[in-house]
């Protein structure tokens, strides 16, 4: 496996670049996509071949059960990572799973594994969590490799070089079964935001302020590269939380050209590649970033000096703005005005309020978005020598296990239960509320997750999403609260 | 699963004219923890549907017994958010084979196509011009022709081309999924995978 990085990009140039095109120049997603490809399909799609395919519980039964149906194998079980995240509890993970539905389900996806031969890290098992979180853990998510599962906001695996995206259930099982898939192409979109990001303005902020400008639909279509200073600056943490988010735009994915900062996260990671595979993939990857004449199908400049902290008011992702702009008015929206008012009106909230003062009731850290150390500590640095508001209930969900450790190796721990704070234990959780963890009807909660829709933390749940800087400084004070207010006062 | 082929449609239909319909509405997460596809069209968009009591709200399209048929027709940016599958099984379930809407979000959009739902996309023009038809004559019928690619409205005969590639087509027209196709390139995949990298 580990001598043919080079036969690999050769090949792809001769197979799947017409002869003509010697000069072209080629982006750093057609270089991952076209060394993928397997077949082009005239008058339809590609047939792209997956290096990983990770797999949870709630899209995965179904897959499986196609499977037995055409008495078919897993094709490589190998290529292939089962965890239970999306319908596990928080608290009492060594107890039995009270509600018989998801025990059910977490059974089928741990019978499922072993029949076919698939590593599956359970509930309890020491590399279980969030499977956004994991996997970069465990050095699965690889530059230049193309990786899928059954879950949206697979476009996390991006932050690397990867080629990574969601896919359907009928998808997952084409992988299970022949390890691709048929897509189409999509265009290319680049988004450069440069400069310095300022105080308190955290790569979430800079998410959800793309979002906000483009709408939800506005990358549909595209596949997104992230470039410019301030993804550079950007910790590897923090690149998987923009990444993460690309598809809040509709966007299929997102990607960042991997650097030093890439490389060393990996190197020495459990499933990196070692020693001489380990010179191979470097050379290869090196290659891996958008050749200087580049064109893209679509590019988009933003400067960092126009970013704030930023909160939802609505139930998109694009309803969002700087927490110290008030909520716009109708009119200044270009059309869905009724689809506007039904969304403020579910939130209970009117044109032209400020966001600050807003009382709140819960306060959400976790998940695929905000669920890693780097969340963990910026949340602490607000709580540090504070106390919670006696109103507010905070859930602090850490993405998986190993955060968890760091979160009490590093004293995070100590710092959030002098504040008022408790840990639950990992897992998506208040996210998509499959679980216990629901926001109750009417409520209001301060989200570091990635949607804000009608109900989707609980029926009747009204979210917020934001930073977890942004998601501390609600819970200190009980409503919606410039966290630099705290943050100035520490550096005076 | 297998599904019923499509060829040439003729219904009365459903309107949704909300925008950014996302996933979520279609079917909640708290639905989603069956391991066969079954009973997924009692949920579809359950919080919409129905109040907390269970009983139905009698203001939303699906519970107005003057809307029926094959056809949903939605707001522009239909089937946003999540990935979940289940959103289309639910749709297709409950007896739509086609939505109708002047934008489609990518992965819903696929999975519509891979289970035997037809997305067709219109332009916004084309999709007022459907919904007031529909408010004129709550069982005014929409004629969808996969053959020709062409949607129309029947009372007034004025129609619109749609996108889909001749691959889906076929697949559409003759009830195939990928995996067929797939199946039968197992000597490529493996060639490949016998030289990949990771």
């Amino acid at each position: 496996m580990c001598c043919c990085f080079r036969v690999l990009l050769s090949c792809s140039l001769i197979s799947t670049v017409p002869s003509t095109h010697h000069f072209m120049s080629y982006t750093l997603f057609d270089k991952v996509w076209d060394s993928h490809v397997i077949k082009k399909i005239d008058k339809g799609p590609d047939v792209l071949f997956i290096d990983r395919h990770l797999v949870h519980e709630v899209t995965s039964p179904v897959a499986f059960l196609g499977l037995k149906e055409r008495r078919i194998p897993v094709l490589y079980p190998e290529r292939t990572f089962a965890t239970a995240d999306h319908n596990t509890p928080t608290i009492d993970q060594h107890l039995p799973v009270k509600d018989p539905l998801s025990a059910n389900q977490l059974k089928a996806l741990e019978n499922n594994s072993a029949e076919h031969g698939i590593s599956y890290w359970g509930l309890g098992h020491e590399k279980n969590g969030i499977v956004h979180v994991i996997g970069p853990e465990a050095g699965i998510t690889l530059p230049g490799a193309t990786i899928v599962c059954g879950d949206s906001h697979t476009s996390t695996h991006g932050a690397f070089g990867a080629i990574a995206f969601g896919i359907g259930t009928s998808e997952v099982e084409m992988v299970l079964a022949t390890q691709c898939i048929m897509q189409p192409k999509p265009k290319s979109m680049r988004i450069n935001v440069n400069g310095k990001l300022s105080f308190g303005v955290t790569p979430k902020d800079v998410a959800l302020y793309i979002i906000s400008k483009l709408s939800t639909s506005g990358a549909t279509g595209y596949f997104v590269e992230y470039a410019g200073e301030v993804f550079r600056d950007m910790t590897m943490e923090g690149r998987m939380t923009v990444c993460n988010l690309s598809i809040e735009m509709g966007a299929r994915g997102g990607m960042i050209a991997p650097d030093e900062k890439t490389f060393s996260f990996i190197e020495g990671r459990e499933y990196a590649p070692k020693e001489a595979a380990w010179d191979t993939a470097m050379d290869y990857w090196k290659t891996l970033r958008s050749d200087d004449d580049a064109i893209f199908d679509k590019e988009i400049n933003f400067d960092a000096a126009d970013i704030e902290p930023m909160i939802t008011y609505g139930t998109n992702p694009g309803m969002g703005g700087g927490i110290s702009h008030g909520i716009p008015m109708a009119e200044s929206l270009e059309g869905g005005v009724s689809s506007y008012k039904k969304s403020l009106a579910y939130m209970d909230f009117n044109e032209g309020e400020s966001m600050i003062d807003k009382p709140i009731d819960f306060v959400f850290l976790g998940s695929c978005t905000n669920g890693r150390i780097e969340d963990f500590r910026a949340f602490a640095s607000i709580v540090k020598g504070r106390k919670k508001a006696e109103n507010v209930t905070a859930w602090l969900v850490p993405g998986s296990h190993k955060v968890e450790d760091a979160i009490k190796a590093e004293g995070i721990l100590d710092i959030l239960h002098e504040a008022g704070f408790e840990l639950r234990e990992p897992g998506c959780s208040a996210c998509l509320a499959m679980n216990d963890d629901k926001i109750p009807p009417g409520k209001y909660a301060v989200s570091t997750s990635n949607r804000n829709f009608e109900g989707r933390q609980g029926p009747g749940s009204r979210t917020l999403l934001a930073s977890p800087l942004v998601a501390a400084a609600a819970a200190i004070t009980g409503k919606v609260t410039d966290p630099r207010v705290f943050m100035q006062a520490e550096v005076a | 699963m297998a599904y019923d082929k499509f060829n040439i449609l003729e219904s009365s239909a459903v309107p949704l004219p909300i925008e950014n319909v996302d996933t979520d509405q279609i079917i909640p997460a708290r639905f989603l923890k069956a391991t066969e596809r079954k009973d997924f069209d009692k949920n579809l968009f359950r919080d919409w549907r129905y109040n907390t009591d269970g009983t139905p709200k009698d203001d939303f399209p699906l519970n107005n017994p003057k809307y029926s048929g094959k056809i949903l027709v939605g707001g522009k940016n239909f089937g946003s958010g999540s990935s979940r599958e289940h959103a289309a099984w639910a749709i297709y379930d409950y007896g739509f084979r086609c939505v109708v809407s002047s934008f489609f979000a990518d992965i819903f959009r696929n999975n519509c196509l891979n289970i035997g739902v037809l997305p067709v996309q219109v332009s916004p023009e084309f999709l007022k011009k459907m919904f007031s038809d529909i408010e004129k004559k709550s069982d005014s019928k929409f004629e969808v022709n996969l053959p020709n690619q062409r949607i129309s409205i029947v009372s007034s005969g004025i129609s619109e081309g749609f996108e889909i590639t001749d691959y889906k087509k076929e697949n559409l027209l003759n009830g195939f999924d990928d995996i067929d196709y797939l199946l039968n390139l197992k000597g490529d995949i493996k060639d490949f995978a016998a030289n990949a990298p990771f």
